[in-house]
């Protein structure tokens, strides 16, 4: 009951609080970057919010937003749930206008309620769960790195629309990568309401000597179609095995194989195998300039996650001069309608948060080379 | 259960047989060395990946100087032999010879370090990213009908090793090396005493075991067509597991063992789920050892006092 009170008075002051901004009612525009800036897991975090600074001392050093600067309010919250409600309690507390974070899943699904109860427009550079954005509880939150589920949804987008598969054997190598892609794609043929039928599930061993026995089943299966979730030396194993058994069926698999070392250990066995990932954008001018202003200002190499948070930051500066306001409902209007230019490609998002234009594409060896394959999903 | 698909049965059967031949090549060094000096030879995987790279770096030079593929697999399986043989008889004289009358324990910890130095030696010397194997095996006409069966290199791993399998069985039985080798296992003592020269038998085993390991990793490694550093791992121990289930000591005993567990393991994935392969693999062992607590073929040993 206590609790409840005292929640209660917090929240009447927070809301007192939040009423007064709005119209850059502050002289800065505060943008709250929590997420795992020390402990296990800061190989995420900071990268994030090193993008964020470098972003924002941009902005300012043209004279800000509409002539106000943007300020940095930074909150640790050690991908740790409980943390990550802490720092949005706190960030809650200094009036931030707008949120770029938080790292890890866990911590922004707990810190989502805070943020949402006081209308806060939250994009985060890393948080991948599904449920995330397609739930709906979240109306604004965005992220700018592909849920999980995005391409195991590919994969079976592709196999069912695109290669019009009849039957398709589902293999992975029992890994969290690889066997998460492969129940993704799973589930995904499964609800797609088509014809396609899934005669096969099961895992290899990493490593293994040999997996003759495993595609001979596969084979006797009567699959027309293959889907691998697993990494690239057990992917050209089962392709040589397959090429020397003149078998004739697609091998769909992710970004574990889309990999030069892949082309170079399937040699011949690798034509026409596709495999899905995102695109490449180190040579847009602008991801290259980021790069180099990282290395300039922290010397040395821009960690993972990085251009995701750079994006996002982009983005939110984008939203908030063509706004010209602080009101998170515009801010997010703002997001999902206009276009813009980041590290990873003109972007934006669509109406559950996620980014339209960094999208994963699929891919097919032809000739030693991954080519992208036209491909129009119907939704 | 009316009508069971023999042509499936027998694809799983070849197949389980092609990879229990390497896992019975491999499981020989195990089970001669364990014989002679009742050492497990931790180091003996490392053997078997060394073979392979040789025959790649072999591979990679012939390939430039345009010889045949054949001639090619010959020529780098022969290299590999003999310079598998000449790495097996130095790890013994560097890191179990000095240990050779210390407790048991001590030479097991000197066989896991020199597997972890191999291991690395190689990652560094060479690279440690997969590496692709050529195509070495040509297609044999005749083999044609059953390609679905049988595959050429299922053929020369199946047909090499049954060679090397029978020359070996020969060796120990009519040569006086090889009578001079189970005399030593037999008891070393004893052999000693009768004017047998226990290091230069130990030498041998060591020599030959390698050799075998050497032949199986490069008919392994033209068979999948890809190797790294880290091959020697997980076919250690399953060759080593081989070892146990045919009964440690025993050289008929590790030949069983291999394809018993081979086709184990090809039957799990063919008619239960690969997802449960090596369980299964695992179980038998576990299963055999309940009921021969010494193996399929090993002699249960009255202890020595």
């Amino acid at each position: 009951m206590y609790g409840k009170t005292w929640l209660g008075i917090v929240a009447v002051a927070v809301l007192t609080f939040s009423s007064m901004h709005g119209a850059f009612a502050a002289e800065t525009i505060r943008l709250g970057v929590p997420g795992a800036h020390s402990g296990d897991l800061a190989g995420y975090g900071v990268p994030a919010y090193n993008a964020a600074q470098l972003v924002v001392d941009e902005v300012n050093a043209k004279g800000g937003i509409n002539g106000k600067k943007i300020e940095i309010i930074a909150q640790d919250d050690q991908c740790k749930p409980e943390l990550g409600t802490n720092a949005a309690t706190k960030l809650l507390a200094d009036n931030v206008d707008v949120v770029m974070g938080h790292t890890c899943s866990g911590a922004t699904k707990a810190a989502l309620p805070l943020y949402t109860d006081k209308k806060i427009v939250v994009v985060s550079p890393s948080a991948t769960s599904p449920e995330l954005t397609q739930s709906g509880s979240f109306p604004l939150f965005f992220r700018t790195t592909p849920s999980d589920d995005a391409q195991g949804k590919l994969g079976a987008d592709f196999v069912v629309q695109h290669l019009k598969a009849k039957k398709v054997a589902i293999l992975h190598d029992k890994g969290d990568y690889g066997k998460g892609y492969a129940q993704f794609v799973k589930e995904f043929i499964e609800k797609s309401g088509t014809d396609t039928k899934i005669v096969f599930f099961d895992g290899l061993t990493p490593g293994g000597v040999d997996y003759t026995p495993i595609i001979q089943k596969i084979a006797r299966s009567g699959a027309d179609t293959i889907v691998f979730g697993g990494y690239y030396p057990e992917a050209s194993k089962l392709v040589t095995i397959m090429q020397s058994r003149k078998m004739k069926v697609n091998f769909v698999s992710e970004d574990g194989v889309k990999t030069e070392a892949f082309l170079k250990l399937a040699g011949k066995a690798g034509e026409g195998v596709y495999a899905s990932s995102s695109r490449d954008y180190s040579d847009l001018p602008m991801t290259k300039a980021a790069v180099a202003a990282h290395e300039k200002k922290f010397s040395s190499a821009p960690g993972q996650f990085f251009m995701q948070a750079y994006a996002a930051t982009q983005a939110i500066v984008n939203a908030l001069e063509k706004t010209g306001s602080t009101d998170s409902q515009a801010i997010a209007k703002a997001l999902r309608t206009e276009y813009v230019d980041t590290t990873i490609g003109k972007i934006r998002f669509d109406e559950k948060g996620d980014t339209v234009g960094a999208e994963f594409v699929m891919f097919q060896v032809v000739n030693g080379k991954f080519v992208e394959v036209p491909f129009k999903r119907a939704q | 259960m009316a009508d069971i698909d023999w042509h499936y049965f027998l694809e799983l059967l070849v197949s389980g047989v092609t990879k229990g031949c390497i896992y019975a090549l491999i499981a020989l060094g195990y089970t001669m060395v364990y014989g002679i000096i009742e050492l497990i030879n931790f180091a003996h995987g490392e053997v078997y990946m060394l073979g392979a790279f040789t025959g790649l770096i072999v591979a990679g030079v012939l390939g430039v100087m345009g010889f045949p593929e054949t001639g090619i697999l010959l020529i780098g399986g022969v290299v590999a032999v003999i310079y598998c043989s000449a790495y097996g008889f130095t790890v013994e004289k560097i890191a179990y010879k000095p240990l050779r009358n210390a407790t048991r324990l001590s030479p097991l910890i000197s066989a896991i370090g020199m597997s972890i130095f191999l291991q690395n030696y190689v990652r560094i010397a060479q690279t440690q990213d997969f590496l692709r194997y050529p195509n070495l095996i040509p297609d044999f006409a005749f083999l044609e009908p059953i390609s679905d069966i049988l595959r050429p290199s299922g053929f020369v791993i199946i047909v090499t090793s049954s060679l090397v399998m029978a020359v070996l069985t020969l060796f120990i039985k009519y040569t006086r090396l090889g009578k001079a080798m189970r005399a030593t296992a037999q008891n070393r003592k004893m052999a000693m005493l009768l004017g047998i020269d226990s290091d230069r038998i130990i030498s041998a085993t060591f020599i030959i075991g390698s050799a075998l390991a050497a032949v199986g990793g490069v008919l392994i490694a033209s068979h999948t067509q890809q190797i790294n550093f880290n091959i020697g791992f997980l076919a250690g121990i399953k060759a080593f597991t081989a070892a146990v289930l045919g009964g440690i000591g025993s050289i008929p005993g590790a030949m069983l063992g291999g394809i018993v567990l081979g086709c184990c393991e090809s039957f799990a994935a063919g008619y239960l789920s690969s997802d449960y392969e090596d369980m299964f693999a695992f179980a038998i062992l576990i299963l055999i050892l309940i009921f021969r607590p010494s193996g399929l073929l090993g002699k249960a040993k009255v202890q020595k006092v």
